[in-house]
């Protein structure tokens, strides 16, 4: 499913599909590592209308929640499987 | 010569590097963008000089910021022996970009894979060897920090620098993305990690510190601890310095003057010795607040109180950058105005830099402290303290809300929160005893000026109607609806050209040092004056240089001149609200 990173829930990594910021701040997000077919987790958000916490890779930064509206993201179509889920497996 | 450049991104450890292999004293933080200039220093490498010259942090070789701009106006105009590029080896996955573009312009590189201890904690197995053939270049794991792999470097540069310097060629740069496929296969090729890792220290602590609820609470607790901590650990310290001076001032500075006629000893006892070891007490104040400050700096933290206050910042015209800003001007306001050159953007970099000369350093923390331990008692003193930071602040933002329409921008910004790192003991008092030590000088030159001035002002023509008289009657009209006295304007005249001054002035003015002064102000003033006074002394200009630093930085006389005016009617304002809204209550 495709939706806008500012969107995403916490902790539910997504791959990037497209970057539709500035051609600035696209090159700056890149160079932090956030480009198309790179995975995205938002980490928390900020409290009152604060920024998002991302992650990507081994890197972690803060992006508004505006600038997080033109990144677009591909959720992964079967829901990553939750812990309890892998160790009902295991057993 | 030789010359070699330190280039890397932001925070990945060139300073402490450059520290490292020269002996130098750059400052290091963990926070990206600390660097804004260039710092060189020599160093013998293999039988000959070597020039290594520390640049900020650059995301690729086309970004627009300022501190950016002085780094590539660098590359592109100096002869270079060789680029020492400093990578983080556990974010290779988007530096390794800046290699291959360093090299698609002919820079002759050797890469430093830093932060080797992290990345060995990170579980990542990188291979060298690898990189080193695809790159066509050396390349070394170190750790900067902890010096390990940092001989080997040296080794490695002494041995490297054979051939003739060269430019670098920028008409063949390409854009950074050019190289992100070959980035992302020489990594698949030379790194590998696990796939999951449990949530690592970092992400616990974030987890309170950036907490929606605890977060701004904690923040105000570790702020107010530092405080207390700079108090418990300072005053002792200073109490003894201030003996030990007293006792050396009675042992041999009075039989040594004793002989010299009235208007010299006068001079140097009541004039230069009172004024200038006032001041001098508070060098261990300051040690004990900078190495408390480098701790919180080197921690991670600033990037946090970025995030947290980015929401409110954003309401009053600025970013959370701008709040690091105004934390880093506690310490003094000249580097946070330099530092201000990260934010690209005109307007919203003018709108931050108009805020910092309000953020209260270390100069007017000095005299805070002695008001506050003059007039309050202990227990009182360390919350007036924090009163006043919260004023600080809330007068900065006040600023920028009031003309964030005037300085209207929106730039957009993304910026990296670092792991959270151990501060190095040696480090932290290195900060501490640099900045004591140029404080010292301060002390040993302005202020012996600005104390032998005020003497002169207050001793002629005669004590009973000196000229110091006479331009306090001339403010008096102007100050004394704020409850700020004459022997007190004075010393607010010449800390317009330092802070540092004020209270060696007023041990001057008053004819006392130290603790007497301390009583003497006790007597004079009441805690509503005194609080007056403080409260203006935080919000008129800091000092000469903070004006000097703000022309150099915006270019803009007008601008500069704005800024003056502004903070002078303000304190005004201020102090006239505060002072007559208290006496209008009673107190
Ligand atoms: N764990 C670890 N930390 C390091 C190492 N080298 C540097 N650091 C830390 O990384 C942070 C950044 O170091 P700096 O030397 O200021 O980085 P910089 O590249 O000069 O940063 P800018 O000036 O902002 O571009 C500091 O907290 C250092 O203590 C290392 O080898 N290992
Ligand atoms: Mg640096």
């Amino acid at each position: 499913m495709i939706l806008k990173l500012a969107q995403l829930q916490v902790q539910r990594p997504a791959r990037v599909k497209a970057v539709g910021t500035s051609a600035e701040l696209a090159q700056r997000l890149a160079a932090l590592g956030l480009r198309p077919g790179r995975e995205v987790e938002v980490v928390r958000r900020g409290w009152l209308g604060g920024p998002l916490q991302l992650k990507v890779g081994g890197t972690e930064f803060m992006l508004r929640r505006v600038e997080a509206a033109l990144i677009e993201v591909v959720e992964p179509a079967v829901a990553p499987a939750t812990p309890s889920h892998a160790s009902g497996v295991a057993a | 010569m030789k010359r070699v450049a330190l280039v890397g991104m932001p925070n990945t450890g060139k300073s402490t590097l450059f520290n490292r292999i020269t002996g130098g004293n750059a400052r290091v933080a963990n926070w990206p963008g600390l660097t804004v200039e260039l710092a060189s220093h020599r160093v013998l490498l293999g039988g000959s000089m070597v020039q290594l010259v520390d640049l900020p942090g650059i995301y690729d070789l086309t970004g627009g910021a300022e501190d950016e701009q002085v780094a590539q106006r660098f590359l592109a105009e100096t002869e270079l022996d060789a680029v020492l590029l400093v990578l983080n080896a556990t974010q290779l996955d988007r530096q390794l970009a800046l290699a291959l573009q360093l090299k698609s312009v002919g820079a002759r590189l050797i890469v430093a894979l830093n932060m080797a201890d992290e990345a060995k904690r990170g579980g990542f197995d990188i291979d060298t060897d690898a990189l080193g053939e695809a790159l066509g270049s050396p390349v070394l794991k170190i750790s900067a920090k902890y010096g390990h792999g940092v001989d080997g470097l040296k080794a490695l540069l002494a041995t490297s620098l054979s051939q003739k310097p060269a430019r670098l060629d920028f008409a063949r740069l390409r854009p950074a993305e050019a190289s992100r496929d070959a980035e992302a296969a020489l990594y698949a090729q030379a790194v590998h990690r696990p796939p999951t890792l449990p949530p690592g220290p970092t992400q616990k602590l974030d987890g309170w510190l950036l907490h929606p609820l605890a977060g701004l609470p904690l923040f105000v607790v570790m702020m107010a601890m530092l405080f207390q901590l700079t108090y418990a650990i300072g005053t002792p310290l200073q109490d003894g310095f201030e003996a030990l001076l007293g006792s050396v001032k009675d042992a041999w500075l009075v039989p040594l003057t004793g002989g010299l006629p009235e208007f010299l000893s006068g001079l140097i006892l009541s004039g230069v010795w009172d004024g200038v070891t006032t001041v001098l007490t508070f060098a261990p104040l300051i040690f004990v607040f900078f190495c408390l400050m480098a701790v919180i700096e080197d921690s991670g933290y600033f990037a946090r109180a970025a995030f947290m206050m980015d929401g409110i910042m954003a309401r009053v015209g600025l970013d959370g950058r701008g709040f690091v800003m105004l934390m880093m001007g506690f310490g003094c306001n000249v580097p946070a105005l330099m530092g201000t050159r990260v934010i690209r953007d005109h307007k919203a970099r003018l709108l931050t830099m108009l805020t910092i000369p309000f953020s209260l350093c270390s100069a007017r923390l000095q005299i805070f402290l002695f008001f506050a331990g003059a007039l309050f008692g202990p227990r009182q003193a360390p919350w007036v303290l924090l009163s006043l930071y919260f004023a600080s602040i809330f007068i900065a933002l006040g600023t920028a809300f009031l003309f964030r329409k005037r300085f209207a921008s929106r730039e957009p910004f993304a910026l990296e929160l670092p792991p959270y790192r151990l501060p190095v003991m040696k480090y932290v008092v290195f900060r501490g005893w640099n900045e004591c030590k140029s404080f010292l000088k301060l002390a040993t030159t302005m202020i012996v000026i600005g104390v032998v001035a005020v003497w002169l002002l207050t001793n002629y023509p005669n004590p009973q109607h000196s000229y110091a008289e006479v331009i306090a009657n001339f403010f008096q009209p102007l100050l004394s609806p704020i409850g700020i006295q004459a022997e007190l304007s004075i010393a607010l005249l010449f800390g317009f050209v330092a802070k540092e001054v004020v209270l060696g002035a007023l041990a001057v003015i008053v004819g006392a040092d130290g603790a007497q002064l301390a009583t003497h102000l006790a007597q004079t003033l009441d805690p509503v004056s005194a609080y007056s006074f403080m409260l203006f002394a935080l919000t008129y200009v800091p000092c000469v240089a903070t004006i000097a630093a703000m022309k150099k930085e915006s270019k803009s006389t007008a601008f500069t001149a704005f800024s003056v005016v502004w903070s002078l009617v303000l304190a005004w304002v201020l102090s006239f609200v505060f002072y007559q809204g208290a006496r209008a209550l009673g107190f």
